[in-house]
């Protein structure tokens, strides 16, 4: 059995008085993608946003390739080589393509930004996305939300992820743009990438996702691999937290 | 490669690569500066009113790039005027009535002034980022403390200052000299000119896209006949008392406040293009929330912004209380004012993420020039302040329609 990359154990995390994760256990191996998926509010993004560094869960520990890490802060994340492409994007709405793709991680000479390089690497991290972008230095703000979606997948990509965390990467897409996701996921994967995929979207998923974990209220409900269920059980799962007897499901 | 920039036909602006929002106010300023001429007789465009002038803006002209840069944070600074009052009120009596006569030299006085204008800038960064208080509370705060703290430091006049710090506000001996001034203006030519070149020879080693070499000309061109005249035009005003009754006319040359207020200028508007630190200030501008995932540390940013803005309100303090050789309790009231509105003239955008030094440069003349022309053709000062609102309250409206129709939200 090897190790798995991410290993996040009895994770807990309260706000308030509310409960956002109650004893979660996720894991993820290399080059295999696992699908979070469950109702709006059944935690998963708050999930992901401990191990992108963005909470501290109250309990629980994470490992990574076996070795347990302290997640403070979204830089702890990136160096240990896990990249978020957040739902929101997380870009710089009034600044270009370059200056997002390297945003926190600008190359420079001395003091000054290194402009050229820059825009050279940017192009070709975007040319290898298959993504048209015109101009890369217009302000993003002014981007279709297939190219913006591209500017920020870029960004994870650059910086070779070992693990990339993909919070609803399609809900702003095209039919045409999500099938450029789904291929580049797929690429992501053959190179060994572990990807988190979340998504409400069951299609996306099962095309996707090797296994699938199924949160409701802050728990998980258990762990499937797709290829044991049908929809209509992961639906059940989802909706009525209830458990289908397949094999290998935990 | 797919990312190729397609070779589409431009407009003429578009490939001059100048900003219609610039231009705007390029030639908005032309007019006033036109209509002051006729307006005054031809006393607007004298070589001796147009040195005054540079010298009036620069207080404002160092101070507008800071708040240009707080406001891009998304924040407001109220209390510049006070603050101003209170340090330049601080050099004055350390350097001129220390208490128990224990005057300071004035490098030291103005080097106190600074180190408080820094702390107060810090602290009200501090305030806000880190206990959420909003700059606009902080610093409305702030006007109200330090410009009672200013009559509280000293509730009268204090005078003269030291001759050698009098130098910094243009008076007596404050310009640089003939030849000085076309060295300024000469190496601020080249400067221009290598930064194109090689700006140019870089891109085209990349592959990128680059302007049409007679655009790229016309604008250098442009830009240096600009720096070449300004040079001449401060080399044609006489020091007061020569160049009559047989006294042979010496240049004066560009006032050192003027000097000052460019340099800072020149220096601010690099580090927002070309900096790590600049570049985040606009990252936060416009997503604070992805500045922060992106590990940038928006919390010490606002201090570092308000504590920058805080320093440059200390230099112009120094450079005030040197032009008037004496600081009163009420120097720099309304200062705020006149600072936000030339940023906002300028095209700096209130809710954040976008504005440019070269912006609030031209804002900040504007309004000196409307006050200096309507004081020239004997506009009442209270009048004045009417004419000041009417042109603030047309940029901004001329702003928000050119931003609506670029697009942008």
């Amino acid at each position: 059995m090897m190790t798995p990359m991410i290993e996040m154990n009895n994770i807990s995390l309260r706000f308030g008085g509310n409960q956002a994760l109650d004893d979660v256990s996720v894991n993820l191996y290399p080059g295999e993608v696992v699908g979070l998926l469950g109702h709006n509010g059944a935690g998963k993004s708050t999930l992901i946003k401990v191990l992108s560094g963005a909470y501290q869960a109250d309990s629980g520990e994470i490992k990574i390739e076996g070795k347990h890490v302290e997640i403070k802060s979204p830089q702890d994340s990136q160096r240990h080589g896990v990249e978020t492409i957040y739902q929101t994007l997380a870009l710089a709405d009034n600044l270009d393509a370059v200056a997002n793709v390297f945003l926190g991680r600008e190359k420079v000479n001395g003091f000054v930004l290194s402009e050229d390089e820059m825009e050279v690497e940017a192009r070709k991290v975007l040319d290898r996305l298959r993504v048209k972008i015109p101009s890369l230095r217009v302000p993003v703000q002014n981007m279709s939300g297939g190219q913006r979606q591209t500017v920020a997948i870029a960004r994870a990509v650059y910086f070779k992820a070992k693990v990339l965390i993909m919070d609803e990467p399609t809900a702003a897409l095209g039919p045409e743009e999500t099938s450029k996701v789904s291929e580049l996921i797929a690429a992501l994967k053959a190179e060994g990438v572990g990807i988190f995929l979340i998504s409400h979207d069951l299609h996306d998923v099962f095309d996707l996702a090797d296994r699938c974990t199924v949160m409701k209220n802050g728990k998980v409900v258990g762990t499937v691999n797709t290829k044991d269920v049908t929809q209509d059980q992961v639906l059940g799962m989802i909706i009525g937290g209830v458990m289908p007897d397949v094999p290998n499901a935990t | 490669m797919q990312n190729a920039q397609t070779n589409r036909p431009k407009s003429l602006l578009a490939s001059l690569g100048v900003d219609i929002q610039l231009l705007t106010l390029i030639l908005a300023l032309v007019a006033v500066w036109v209509g002051f001429q006729i307006w005054s007789g031809g006393i607007f465009l004298s070589p001796r009113n147009l040195w005054t002038l540079t010298a009036q803006t620069a207080v404002v002209g160092i101070m507008v790039g800071g708040m240009v840069l707080v406001i891009v944070a998304r924040q407001i600074d109220l209390g510049v005027g006070s603050v101003l009052g209170f340090t330049a009120m601080i050099m004055a009596v350390l350097q001129a009535s220390a208490p128990m006569g224990l005057n300071l030299p004035w490098v030291l006085a103005m080097l106190v002034g600074i180190a408080v204008g820094v702390l107060i800038g810090a602290f009200n960064g501090y305030l806000s980022a880190f206990w959420g208080v909003p700059a606009f509370v902080v610093t409305l705060a702030g006007m109200l403390v330090f410009r009672n703290g200013t009559f509280s430091v000293s509730s009268f006049t204090i005078a003269p200052l030291d001759p050698t710090f009098q130098i910094l506000g243009g008076g007596i001996n404050g310009s640089i000299g003939e030849l000085w001034t076309w060295v300024f203006g000469i190496a601020a030519s080249l400067l221009v000119v290598w930064q194109t070149i090689t700006g140019r020879t870089r891109r085209q080693k990349n592959g990128f896209d680059v302007r049409p070499m007679w655009s790229e000309a016309l604008v250098l061109g442009v830009t240096v006949a600009l720096i070449l005249a300004f040079a001449a035009v401060m080399n044609s005003y006489p020091i007061p008392g020569t160049g009559i009754d047989n006294i042979p006319a010496v240049a004066s040359g560009m006032p050192v406040p003027t000097l000052i207020a460019l340099a800072v200028l020149g220096y601010l508007n690099w580090m927002t293009r070309a900096t790590r630190f600049g570049r985040y200030i606009f990252a936060i501008g416009g997503n604070p929330e992805a500045a922060n995932l992106a590990g940038i540390n928006v919390k010490m940013m606002m201090v570092y912004i308000f504590a920058l803005m805080g320093f440059l309100t200390a230099i112009a303090a120094a450079v005030q209380a040197a032009r008037l050789n004496s600081a009163t309790p009420t120097v720099g009231r309304d200062l705020e004012l006149t600072v936000i509105a030339g940023a906002v003239i300028g095209g700096t955008v209130l809710s954040g993420g976008s504005g440019t030094i070269l912006g609030a440069a031209l804002g900040a003349l504007l309004m000196s020039s409307l006050e200096n022309g309507l004081g020239l053709v004997g506009v009442r000062t209270e009048q004045q302040k009417i004419y000041l609102g009417i042109v603030l309250l047309v940029a901004v409206l001329w702003n928000v329609i050119s931003t609506r129709r670029k697009g942008g939200r």
